[in-house]
């Protein structure tokens, strides 16, 4: 399937002093409960090309979540803009859902359903019709590496990785120019998370497609992208190669290089805000 | 048809079809339970008509076959209702909880169409289970119908579906503003709508004030025109009075649902609240 949606020319993912904030409860002042707001991102610009992978490194309650929610038009932002192939994503959000597609760090399906069923009716919400879909689904299940007798079992009998393959066709079967990324890799065991990595690559050299990758991963993202950013408290303070990152700041390896940004080690979560 | 336009009205019809084809597969992964809560529903239809016998059997002076059928009517109107509102309500909660809410949220689907699409299989669900309910309830009483135009009552019934919708659209919004308890808020306005209705006794009982809600909801007309069609055989012709505000309401409803809806929408998504866990 080949989006309708005009692609030429623009750059893939323009964000642009993209700020959002959520509203939180902050205890009582008497009978009235006091709320403040919290920015999840707070004057987030870059540009992503056609055809690049770019990483976005940072902690839970970074904003890398926020930022992904956001292009996928599922949140609004308070201020700046963001656009996909020139696309507004607020304003255009129907062009946009056609040009984009996700995986998360959950899989997400209807768990009683076999992953035929899931990828079927999902394919029709982009418009492939059942004729498509009957010789396509059997097709990319196999390439991501899914075995053909269990096609047909509810997915809350397959373990995570599997889903994960899942997730990763249903991703691929409605062919998205962008592909955003969630930290598709947590929680899966490390066979299951180097087979994805491969399918990511695949996806991308393949299809043309561009690929921004939120992850915890230091590792998955400098193998994975071209230029790796760091996002700290909703601010992105670096975004480049991974080896000019660590040439940037002196160190020998990508989780020195955060340290060193960020003035906090990567394993050092704070509680999680709205993400 | 300009070809642009044919190849978005393809489009949507497919998605539409997309989201009936995800209700059918999941009626099939649940049939058991479906059954379950069918046959739970046909138990409280019964305790409910039986009081047309048990009136009788008390020493009222009733015409026992009137009364049942009338109650049969009101609880089969109301188990309706009820499945309109509760797979309407499931656009958000199920999927909430299920976790695909985003995916489907942020696919290239038109929001109309994806709650027409529900409609649409709440309707074919909702009157599927209707008759089979009538029918299985009608074998515990040896109701006499001969003059009931089953006819009219179908078309009736669906005429009323649309208002139904609207409203439902109304109440599917509900668990996007209120993960929590949104949910419970459509059984809320189920019932309400049924009581300012007629559910089980005609509309003049109830006081002046809430006979003036009576003339807006479209269960007034629609538990009307289907008492007519069954017990005096009303045919289409001679349910003009019953069909026009039900024609009215639905052209008012099915906009302000749709308005309503997309208001949460946009709502939730200034809040984050359009996601998996609430």
């Amino acid at each position: 399937m080949t989006p309708t949606t005009n692609t030429n020319g623009a750059p893939a993912v323009v964000v642009d002093d993209l700020r959002k904030e959520f509203v939180r409860s902050n205890g009582r002042e008497g009978l009235r409960r006091r709320r403040k707001r919290v920015a999840a991102l707070d004057g987030v610009s870059f540009e992503v090309r056609r055809g690049e992978t770019v990483a976005i490194l940072g902690q839970n309650g970074s904003g890398k979540s926020t930022l992904i929610r956001l292009l996928s038009t599922l949140l609004l932002q308070e201020g700046g803009g963001a656009s996909i192939f020139g696309h507004d994503v607020f304003a255009e959000t129907r062009a946009v859902r056609r040009l984009i597609n996700r995986v998360s760090v959950e899989a997400s399906f209807f768990k009683k359903m076999s992953a035929v069923e899931n990828l079927s009716y999902a394919a029709r919400f982009y418009g492939m019709a059942p004729a498509a879909t009957r010789r396509q689904i059997p097709e990319i299940l196999e390439r991501v590496g899914f075995p053909r007798d269990r096609i047909g079992e509810p997915m809350e009998d397959l373990s995570r990785g599997m889903q994960q393959k899942v997730a990763l066709a249903r991703a691929l079967l409605t062919a998205p120019i962008v592909l955003l990324l969630d930290e598709p890799t947590t929680g899966l065991d490390p066979r299951s998370k180097i087979e994805v990595q491969q399918f990511i690559r695949e996806i991308r050299e393949m299809h043309d497609a561009t690929v921004l990758l939120c992850t915890h991963d230091l590792v998955e993202a400098e193998e994975l992208a071209e230029r790796v950013g760091i996002l700290d408290r909703g601010r992105l303070i670096e975004l480049a190669p991974p080896e000019e990152l660590k040439r940037r700041y002196g160190a020998e390896t990508l989780e020195e290089a955060f340290f060193a940004a960020t003035g906090k080690a990567f394993e050092d979560e704070p509680p999680e805000e709205e993400e | 048809m300009p070809q642009g336009a044919a190849a978005v009205l393809r489009h949507e019809l497919i998605g539409l079809a997309g989201v009936f084809e995800r209700n059918v597969y999941l009626v099939r992964r649940y049939i058991w339970w479906d059954i379950a809560f069918f046959v739970w529903t046909v138990a409280n239809t019964l305790t409910i008509v039986f009081i047309g016998e048990g009136v009788q059997a008390t020493g009222g002076d009733v015409d026992v076959d009137r009364l049942t059928t009338t109650l049969l009517v009101g609880a089969v109107v109301w188990a309706y209702l009820g499945v309109i509102f509760e797979i309407l309500t499931e656009t958000v909660a199920w999927e909430r909880w299920e976790g695909t809410i985003e995916y489907t949220f942020m696919a290239p689907l038109s929001r109309p169409v994806h709650l027409f699409g529900m409609g649409l299989f709440a309707i074919v669900y909702g009157v599927v289970r209707a008759i089979l309910l009538f029918g299985v309830v009608a074998l515990f009483f040896d109701l006499e119908l001969p003059q009931a135009d089953y006819f009219a009552a179908l078309v009736l019934l669906l005429v009323a579906s649309v208002s139904f919708i609207g409203i439902g659209m109304m109440c599917a919004v509900l668990p996007l503003i209120s993960p929590e308890k949104g949910t419970q808020l459509g059984f809320m306005a189920q019932g309400i709508l049924l009581v300012i209705s007629g559910v089980y006794y005609p509309v003049d009982v109830l006081p002046g004030w809430m006979q003036l809600f009576s003339t807006i909801s479209p269960a007034t007309y629609a538990l009307d025109g289907l008492r007519d069609a069954i017990l005096d055989g009303d045919g289409l012709l001679r349910l003009g009075d019953e069909l026009w505000p039900l024609v009215v309401i639905g052209i008012v409803s099915i906009p302000l649902g749709l308005w309503v809806f997309r208001t949460g929408e946009t709502y939730a998504k200034r809040h984050g609240k359009l996601k998996r866990s609430g």
